[in-house]
């Protein structure tokens, strides 16, 4: 077995792929060869590290340098430099990387000190295509503990100890749910993993199968044992394609170590596990229409009860799970429930990753204890807000969550504290708002993609959220009217109360909390057919300040409809805005910012 | 799989490919390898070190590289930190040399006095 002195880690996650981080890996190989340098430095290529912003990642241990934006001509100096003459590239770091000339490690830099890290524990540590990188880092052991030493009422109790709550948005006590599918009775139990995720946004489902497939795999195993199932199925949208080819070689290699399939363990416990691939819609990420699509019938919610729990899967008790639910199992059961309830807040227990995205520095996944405050992720580890721009609100759980304003910025973050500000915990993803987001405008974003995904069985959601986007649409253009906004708040209750399915019942609640925060730019809207921060199209017009204007005419040639009109050197310019079709032109091309929008 | 032992022995040989991906405690040795060190032949001491390390399974010994320490007529310098006890720094290494300090020093915790830099003054 061959020893490595340094161990080159780079991302390959669906990020940094996507920025190039494939052609970096053979570049390296390239370079290792040129410099005879193969036998003494490993490159392994790793799942999400949750810095996307600064991507392509590469992080060079022992030393835990943090390279970012690693482009191919850099490598040849991080090569010959940093591994053959043991200098690190300074310039190339990740910005907070170096401080006062200091070095500091990658488990140094603010974005990750503040972390606490328990389902992406072996994101960007481990090879995910490598099962034995996995064991090292204490993979399969509590599937062995579980199945030489606990009996499944055990491991039932540890979970429900725990605390820990579904990750994929209700929240509801995991441990209750294996319960409930242990003492159904019946000869055929199946457990399910929902990665169908698909809030607008989030990706933290997606970044575990990435880079730790084989925690999913191992705690689906667990809830296999504990419940009394033999059969596992993944649902994973085909939209993910590294997530998913990582995962197969998880399971075909959990198959040949004899850690899938019969007598694990040497035990008379048998499981197996298949991937079914989902055509991407929003609404198979709920759990019925989700049991459904495995089934092969079309993708549509049905009325619960009978829950899954009792009538899932071929009308079998089915436990189902979402990825990050599951990531955390086998860490509960390694290190004990009583260390997972050690943090978070009273009723929410354990760790929650966010996708942080919108208007902030550091965009990227992050996982943090519960309880910690928006504050804190927002300004420490996201970085505060780019450009100088004052933070607006936030918005929590995608489609069918809510918007937090800056009021509520010391807010512990946990699942009931976001409900009673009117947002919810959702799948995690946190997208930033600043002062030039138009809430209205958000709120429309929302409701278009939620009408785009409606599945169309239930009349509520098929017909109320289609009504309720036009009148969003009727007040973006500046058509509204007062009576509307009763009209959006009334369909709103209705669509809530008779919605078949979560998705929905909660479709309506981006609306709902931009009215009960920014109501004000709604009436503004209204009233004044005004878009306070300028983003709705239809209500804004451009003028040209005189005082400003130097007569240039740059901005009458860029008007691609000739609304311009001025007379060069001589004359201030004029914009006709009946004509006008708002791109923005002229204001980009104006060296003196004589041009303005409201 | 069969048990938990046989889990375990996988783990133990595979935790040896990654362990310096975490925080440890350990012994740490680094060799110069800046341009003065590569000249005066730090390659072929870093590759018998690491050989060494390998063949005798020492799983707490970190194998690290550094840049020029300023003494660059000493090259090969080669500096061993253990958890509690000073600094020692090697000079003039070789890859006969490194074993002897591997099986005296990292092994059984005797400084090979003749090869440190103490020994020139």
């Amino acid at each position: 077995m061959e020893i490595f002195r340094s161990h080159v880690l780079i991302c390959g996650g669906t990020g940094c792929t996507s920025s190039g981080s494939e052609t970096l890996i053979d570049t390296f190989n390239k370079e290792l060869e040129k410099n005879g340098l193969t036998n003494e430095v490993k490159i392994v290529k790793t799942g999400c590290f949750g810095l996307c912003e600064a991507g392509p990642i590469v992080i060079v241990y022992p030393e835990g340098a943090f390279y970012s934006h690693v482009k191919v001509e850099d490598i040849k100096r991080i090569t010959e430099e940093h591994l053959l003459k043991g200098r690190i590239v300074k310039d190339l770091l990740f910005k907070e990387a170096v401080e006062e000339d200091q070095i500091r490690s990658i488990n140094e830099v603010e974005f990750y000190k503040k972390q606490k890290r328990v389902a992406l524990k072996n994101c960007g540590v481990i090879n995910p295509e490598d099962i034995r990188e996995y064991i090292a880092f204490d993979g399969y052991k509590a599937l062995g503990k579980a199945l030489t030493e606990m009996k499944p009422e055990d491991v039932i109790d540890a979970i429900k100890k725990s605390g820990l709550r579904g990750r994929g948005g209700g929240g509801f006590p995991s441990g209750l749910k294996w319960e409930f599918t242990y003492k159904a009775q019946n000869d055929q139990k199946y457990v399910a993993c929902n990665a169908d995720e698909g809030d607008p946004g989030a990706f933290m489902d997606r970044s575990v199968l990435e880079g730790d497939p084989h925690a999913i795999v191992e705690a689906m195993a667990i809830a296999g044992y504990a419940v009394g199932a033999d059969q596992g199925y993944v649902y994973v949208r085909a939209e993910y394609p590294i997530a998913v080819n990582r995962l197969q070689i998880a399971i075909d290699q959990a198959r040949e170590y004899g850690l899938l399939g019969k007598n694990i363990f040497g035990t008379d416990f048998a499981f197996d596990l298949e991937i079914r691939l989902g055509a991407g819609a929003f609404v198979c990420g709920e759990e019925t229409a989700l049991l459904n699509s495995i089934e092969g019938k079309r993708g549509m919610p049905r009325p619960r009860p009978p829950f899954p729990a009792i009538k899932g899967l071929w009308e079998k008790p089915t436990l189902l799970n979402n990825v990050e639910t599951y990531a955390n199992v086998a860490q509960i059961i390694l290190n004990g429930p009583e260390w997972f309830a050690s943090m978070g807040t009273e009723k929410s227990k354990g760790t929650k990753v966010f996708a942080l995205g919108g208007k902030i520095n550091n965009t990227g996944l992050v996982e943090i204890p519960m309880g910690t405050t928006l504050k804190e992720v927002i300004y420490e580890i996201g970085g505060g807000i780019p450009n100088g721009k004052a933070f607006k609100a936030v918005q929590t759980g995608g489609p069918s969550g809510g918007c937090i304003t800056a009021d509520y910025l010391e807010t512990p973050i946990d699942y009931d504290n976001l409900i009673a500000l009117g947002s919810m915990m959702g799948s995690g993803g946190m997208i930033v708002m600043d002062e030039d987001n138009c809430m209205v405008d958000i709120a429309r974003f929302f409701l278009d993609f939620t009408v785009d995904e409606s599945c169309g069985k239930c009349p509520p959601c098929r017909i109320g959220t289609k009504r309720m986007l036009e009148i969003l649409d009727k007040i973006t253009s500046g058509q509204g009217e007062l009576e509307d906004i009763d009209k959006l708040e009334k369909l709103a209750a209705n669509i809530k109360a008779s919605a078949l399915c979560g998705l929905g019942q909660t479709a309506p609640n981006p609306v709902l909390s931009t009215l009960r925060y920014f109501r004000d730019e709604y009436i503004a809207h209204v009233t004044e057919k005004r878009c306070p921060a300028g983003v709705c199209q239809g209500l804004l017009s451009y003028t040209v300040t005189p005082e400003l204007c130097k007569k240039c005419g740059i901005c009458a040639n860029k008007c691609p409809v000739n609304c311009i009109d001025g007379v060069k050197g001589k004359e201030v310019y004029k914009i006709d805005t009946e004509k006008c079709i708002k791109c923005g032109a002229c204001m980009e091309a104006c060296p003196f910012k004589a041009i303005s929008k409201k | 799989m069969k048990s938990l032992e046989e889990l375990a022995k996988i783990r133990e040989e595979a935790i040896k490919k990654v362990d310096i991906r975490g925080i440890r405690e350990g012994t740490r040795i680094v060799v110069g390898m800046a341009t003065c060190g590569i000249a005066a032949g730090a390659r072929p001491v870093l590759m018998a070190l690491l050989e060494e390390v390998k063949v005798r399974n020492l799983e707490d010994v970190l194998v690290s590289q550094t840049g020029c320490i300023g003494v660059c007529r000493l090259e090969p310098i080669v500096e061993v930190y253990r958890p509690g006890e000073e600094k020692v720094t090697y000079v003039e290494m070789t890859p006969e040399k490194i074993k002897k300090v591997v099986a005296e020093h990292i092994v059984n915790g005797k400084v090979v006095d003749a090869y440190t830099i103490g020994s020139l003054a």
